[in-house]
C-alpha cells in the first residue's frame, strides 16, 4: 500500500523530501510546512527593528512557560505556606533563585515587549484590512497576558499581592448589581484565602497555556495575511520581499540576542528595579501598607481607575482604555496605513504615548493633587484621540505620497 | 533618520515612565562603604562569618530568621561540619512524645533557624506589645537598607540628646522612627570575641552584622553576578557573529536587487 506524494503546489522551490523525511512528510506533512512557513515565507524586504518584538515575544513566553512550570512544582497555593514556599523556592531549592528570577524578569519584559509590539502595530497601521483578525488576537493575548500577570504576582502571597488583590476584589464588587456576588466568587470565600490563592494559582497556569493556543491563532493569521512594513504598502512584486531565511532569522537573531543582554543585565545586576521590596513581607490582613500601588505595567491603567470619581466609573474608565482598541480597525478608516505618511495622526498618537505615560506616573502618586487634573486631562486625551480625533481626521486629513512599491522606496524599483 | 531619533525618544519616555521603586526614608542615612554594593559588587565572607557571630549570639535571642536553614550558611562560607555542630547545638520543638507531651530535640542542617518565641503573638506579649520583626529579608524590606540598618544599630544615644522626651522602657535612636524604640541598644563594645582576631568595636559588630542581615535577604548575590558576567561576555560575543552573519546576508540583497 502507498500513499501517493501529496506535495503542495506553493512548495515549489522547496527540494523533495527523502528518506525517513519523505515518509514522514507524507504521511505527516510537517517538514515541507514548516519550509513553506518558516524558510520560504515571503516577508517585506524594509521591516525595520520594531519587528523584532513578535520573535522576542514567542521566546519570552516559551522562558515564561519553562521556569513557571518548575516553579510550580515547588510552590504551594495556600494563605499559610505561599510566602514559605517561594523563599524556599529562592533559598534552598538548587537553583531556584535563577528560575524564580528568569520568571520575575520574563514577567515585566513579556509586558514591555508586548506594549511595544502593540504600539508598533499602532504606528504602521497594522490593524487595517486585511489584518484586523490580526489585531484583535493580539489584543485578546494582551488581556490574557494581563490576567496572568496579575494572577501570577499574587502568588507569592507578599503584602503588595494580598493588598493588590484587596484593591482589585474590591473594585469588582463595584459594579452596579452583580458586582458584590462577582466579588464573592472571585474571592472563593469571605476573605482573602486558602481558596482565593488556589483559584489564581489554577488560573494562572491553566492562562498561560490558554496564551499559547491563541498564540498559535495570531501567528496563523500573520501566515495569511503576511507582515504588514514599515511603508504600510503590500508587496506586489517578488522584489519587495525576501524569503524568511536567512534574511529575518539573521536579523530576529541580532534582536533576540539584544533583547536578551537588556534581560540578562536586568535579571543578574539591577534586580531591584523591578522588584517591588514590600512583598518580601509577608501577607498581612491587618496591616495596610502605606502605599499600595500595582507593578509598573499597569500604573496607567491604575491612573485611569483612580482619576474617576466613582469607583465604577473609574473600572469602566480602565477596561474602556483598552475595549477600545478592539474597534480600532473601524475608527480609522484612512486608506493610508503608516503613520510616516500621516503627519496629523502620528503627531496624535506621539500624543496618546505620552497619555499613557502621564497616567502611569499619575497612578504611582495616586492621581493626588496635580496629578488628578492630569490624569483626567490624559484619559480624556486617550480616548479623545481614539473616538474623535481619528475617525474624524481619516477622512480629511492630507497624507503624504505614498510609494508605489517597497522596492521602489528602497530606491530599487 | 527621522524615525530613529523618534526611536529613541519613545525608549527614553519609557524608561522614564518606569518607577524607581527604591523606599526613601525622609533623611537618607549616611552612606557606608559596602563590599557588596553596585551590579559588581561581591560579598566580604570573612565579614559575613562575624556577622553570622554577631547575629547568633545577640539579634537571635529576640529575632527569628524564619526561612533560613543551617545548611544555607554553606553561602557565608561556612564548613559542612561546623554547619552541623552549629545545628546540633540548638533545640529544636521535637515530635509529640511517648507522654504526650512536646519534646525538644537537637536540630539538623535542614532545619529551619530556631526562632526565639514560638509565634508572634507570644513575641509581643514578652516584648512590650510588639514582635521583633523577623530578619529574613529585613534589609530588603527596610527603607534606607544596609546605611539604615549600620545608622540604626550605631545610632542609640545614651543619655538621649538634650530635650528628648523620656519614655520609660524605650531608648533613643537617631535612625528609630520618631526617635525611640523598644530595643535596648544591642551592641557593646568588646561584647563578643572575634576568632580571626578582629577588634569587636560597636562599629565593627555593626558593619559585619549589616553585612550579614544583606546577605540573609539577598543570598545568591555573588554567584548571580558571577554567572551575569559570564552570561553577558557570552551573548556580546554571540553577538558580533550575529551581526556580521546578517550583514553578510542582506549585503546580498543590496548587490543582486
Amino acid at each position: 500500500m502507498s500513499i501517493p506524494d501529496q506535495k503542495q503546489a506553493s512548495a515549489s522551490s522547496t527540494p523533495p523530501c527523502s528518506g525517513l523525511a519523505g515518509w514522514i512528510n507524507r504521511r505527516l506533512p510537517i517538514i515541507s510546512a514548516f519550509r513553506a512557513e518558516y524558510v520560504d515565507f515571503r516577508m517585506p524586504r524594509n521591516l525595520n527593528g520594531w519587528w523584532n518584538f513578535g520573535a522576542i515575544l514567542t521566546l519570552v513566553l516559551a522562558l515564561m512557560l519553562a521556569s513557571g512550570i518548575f516553579l510550580a512544582m515547588n510552590y504551594t497555593p495556600t494563605d499559610a505556606g505561599a510566602f514559605l514556599s517561594v523563599e524556599a523556592i529562592e533559598r534552598q531549592l538548587s537553583g531556584g533563585w535563577l528560575l524564580r528570577a528568569m520568571h520575575m524578569t520574563g514577567a515585566n519584559l513579556f509586558l514591555a515587549a508586548l506594549y511595544l509590539h502593540l504600539f508598533r502595530g499602532l504606528y504602521y497601521g497594522s490593524y487595517k484590512a486585511p489584518r484586523e483578525l490580526l489585531w484583535l488576537t493580539g489584543l485578546v493575548l494582551m488581556l490574557m497576558v494581563m490576567a496572568t500577570a496579575f494572577a501570577g504576582y499574587l502568588l507569592p502571597w507578599g503584602q503588595m499581592s494580598y493588598w493588590g488583590a484587596d484593591v482589585i476584589t474590591k473594585a469588582v464588587g463595584a459594579i452596579p448589581g452583580i458586582g458584590p456576588t462577582l466579588e464573592h466568587i472571585m474571592a472563593g470565600s469571605d476573605h482573602l484565602g486558602d481558596i482565593f490563592l488556589h483559584r489564581f494559582f489554577v488560573l494562572h497556569f491553566v492562562l498561560a497555556f490558554l496564551i499559547v493556543g491563541v498564540v498559535g491563532l495570531h501567528v496563523a493569521a500573520v501566515h495569511v495575511s503576511g507582515s504588514n512594513n514599515p511603508i504600510g504598502v503590500e508587496p506586489r512584486t517578488p522584489k519587495d520581499t525576501v524569503p524568511f531565511y536567512p534574511y529575518y532569522v539573521s536579523k530576529d537573531l541580532v534582536g533576540l540576542i539584544l533583547f536578551a543582554m537588556v534581560f540578562a543585565a536586568l535579571m543578574f545586576f539591577w534586580p531591584n528595579m523591578l522588584i517591588e521590596p514590600d512583598n518580601y513581607t509577608p501577607a498581612d490582613p491587618m496591616h495596610t501598607p502605606a502605599d499600595i500601588e500595582p507593578e509598573w505595567y499597569f500604573l496607567p491603567f491604575y491612573g485611569l481607575l483612580q482619576s474617576v470619581p466613582s469607583k465604577f466609573g473609574g473600572l469602566v474608565a480602565a477596561a474602556g482604555s483598552l475595549l477600545v482598541l478592539f474597534a480600532l480597525p473601524w475608527l480609522d478608516r484612512s486608506p493610508v496605513r503608516s503613520m510616516r505618511f500621516r503627519p496629523l495622526c502620528r503627531i496624535g498618537l506621539l500624543g496618546v504615548v505620552c497619555a499613557f505615560i502621564v497616567l502611569a506616573d499619575a497612578g504611582k502618586h495616586h492621581a493626588q493633587g496635580g496629578w488628578l487634573i492630569a490624569a483626567r486631562l490624559a484619559g480624556l486625551y486617550y480616548f479623545g484621540y481614539f473616538l474623535v480625533f481619528l475617525p474624524l481626521v481619516s477622512r480629511t486629513e492630507k497624507t503624504r505620497p505614498v510609494p508605489s512599491s517597497i522596492a521602489a522606496s528602497q530606491g530599487d524599483a | 533618520m527621522r524615525k530613529h531619533v523618534f526611536t529613541g525618544s519613545l525608549l527614553a519616555a519609557f524608561t522614564l515612565a518606569t518607577p524607581t521603586l527604591a523606599n526613601t526614608p525622609d533623611k537618607a542615612p549616611p552612606h557606608q562603604k559596602w563590599s557588596f554594593e553596585g551590579a559588581t559588587g561581591t560579598y566580604d565572607k570573612a565579614s559575613l562569618q562575624r556577622g553570622f557571630l554577631v547575629y547568633d549570639h545577640i539579634c537571635a535571642s529576640c529575632h527569628g530568621m524564619r526561612s533560613l536553614t543551617y545548611r544555607d550558611l554553606e553561602g557565608i562560607g561556612l564548613s559542612d561540619q561546623a554547619i552541623t555542630d552549629l545545628a546540633h547545638s540548638k533545640q529544636i520543638p521535637g515530635p509529640v512524645g511517648i507522654s504526650g507531651m512536646p519534646t525538644m530535640r537537637p536540630g539538623l542542617p535542614d532545619d529551619h533557624f530556631r526562632s526565639p518565641f514560638p509565634n508572634d503573638a507570644a513575641a509581643a506579649a514578652v516584648m512590650g506589645g510588639v514582635a521583633p520583626p523577623d530578619q529574613s529579608r529585613l534589609a530588603a524590606v527596610h527603607p534606607g537598607g544596609a546605611d539604615w540598618l549600620y545608622a540604626f544599630l550605631t545610632g542609640y544615644r545614651m543619655p538621649p540628646p538634650a530635650g528628648a522626651p523620656m519614655v520609660p522602657g524605650k531608648f533613643y535612636n537617631d535612625w528609630a522612627e520618631g526617635h525611640m524604640i523598644g530595643m535596648p541598644p544591642p551592641l557593646i563594645n568588646g561584647a563578643i570575641q572575634y576568632p580571626d582576631g578582629t577588634p569587636a568595636t560597636v562599629e565593627q559588630q555593626a558593619k559585619d552584622v549589616t553585612a550579614f542581615l544583606v546577605w540573609a535577604a539577598d543570598p545568591h548575590r555573588n554567584e548571580r553576578h558571577n554567572i551575569g558576567k559570564g552570561v553577558l561576555a557570552y551573548l556580546a560575543v554571540l553577538l558580533v557573529l550575529a551581526i556580521a552573519w546578517k550583514r553578510k546576508i542582506w549585503k546580498n540583497l543590496k548587490s543582486h536587487g
